[in-house]
């Protein structure tokens, strides 16, 4: 299952991009799993996701908790608590 | 209605623009964001502000249909400005209008609460002590969890 993944803010700065497309492996079922299998994938990941239960997330442009089914996601955003207004 | 723009936006403007013609307003209420010289006993030179093109509008969106639906109002604008930000310069508008006060006053507050909990946009200051983003308010999520909790005890 191929999809988009969006940083933001200081997870961006972290993880190093802004936008990539990658392909979800099998088992990977929640927005708590993709977070544990980012990790994995290198020490920025790893940083950025370091105190993961910061990090705010949303499929599909709709805020989520971690628990949140993936399988469905086309579009997945991680980010920090918001500061707007 | 809702607007997320880089450029500024002139207040009387888009208050003449949003009730011209109506006469059935009897209250209209403007809150209007800016940027503070001073954060936490640091000089602020500039600040840049992110958002989540897409999910920024349907979350104003949604805010926006929230505050209708709790009060009656006859007209509403939310425009946030992104990008980049000096001391003094607006950042968000809020105009509401109902027939009576009450309305436009709780409606404002009501958007701007949620706005500052929900809305993806991500504050970066800049001072003599370099860059920091902002970090969320524990005072903010309590003024939204307010309105939560009354809406769930009215009905």
């Amino acid at each position: 299952m191929a999809v988009k993944l969006l940083y933001f803010a200081w997870v961006r700065e972290q993880t190093g991009i802004g936008e990539e497309r990658v392909e979800i492996p099998p088992g990977v079922e929640t927005v708590a799993d993709l977070i544990g299998w980012l990790k994995t994938r290198g020490p920025e990941f790893d940083a950025a996701f370091a105190s993961g239960e910061v990090v705010r997330a949303a499929v599909d442009q709709t805020h989520v908790g971690h628990d949140q089914a993936i399988a469905e996601a086309r579009e997945i955003a991680f980010f920090p608590p918001v500061t707007g207004g | 209605m809702i607007r997320v723009q880089a450029e500024d936006f002139d207040v009387g403007a888009e208050l003449e623009r949003l009730t011209a013609g109506r006469t059935d307003l009897g209250a209209i209420v403007t809150f209007t964001g800016t940027v503070r010289d001073r954060a936490d006993g640091r000089e602020i030179t500039e600040m840049t502000l992110e958002h989540y093109p897409g999910m920024t509008e349907a979350e104003l969106e949604r805010i926006e249909a929230e505050a209708r639906e709790r009060w009656p109002l006859a007209a509403s604008l939310v425009v946030h400005r992104y990008g980049r930000l000096e001391p003094g310069d607006r950042i968000v508008l809020v105009i509401t209008a109902s027939a009576h006060r009450h309305a436009a006053f709780e409606a404002a507050e009501f958007l701007m609460d949620y706005l500052k909990t929900s809305a993806p946009f991500w504050k970066r200051e800049v001072s003599g002590e370099g860059a920091r983003w902002v970090e969320a308010r524990s005072s903010d999520e309590a003024a939204a969890r307010r309105w939560r909790d009354r809406g769930k005890a009215a009905k």
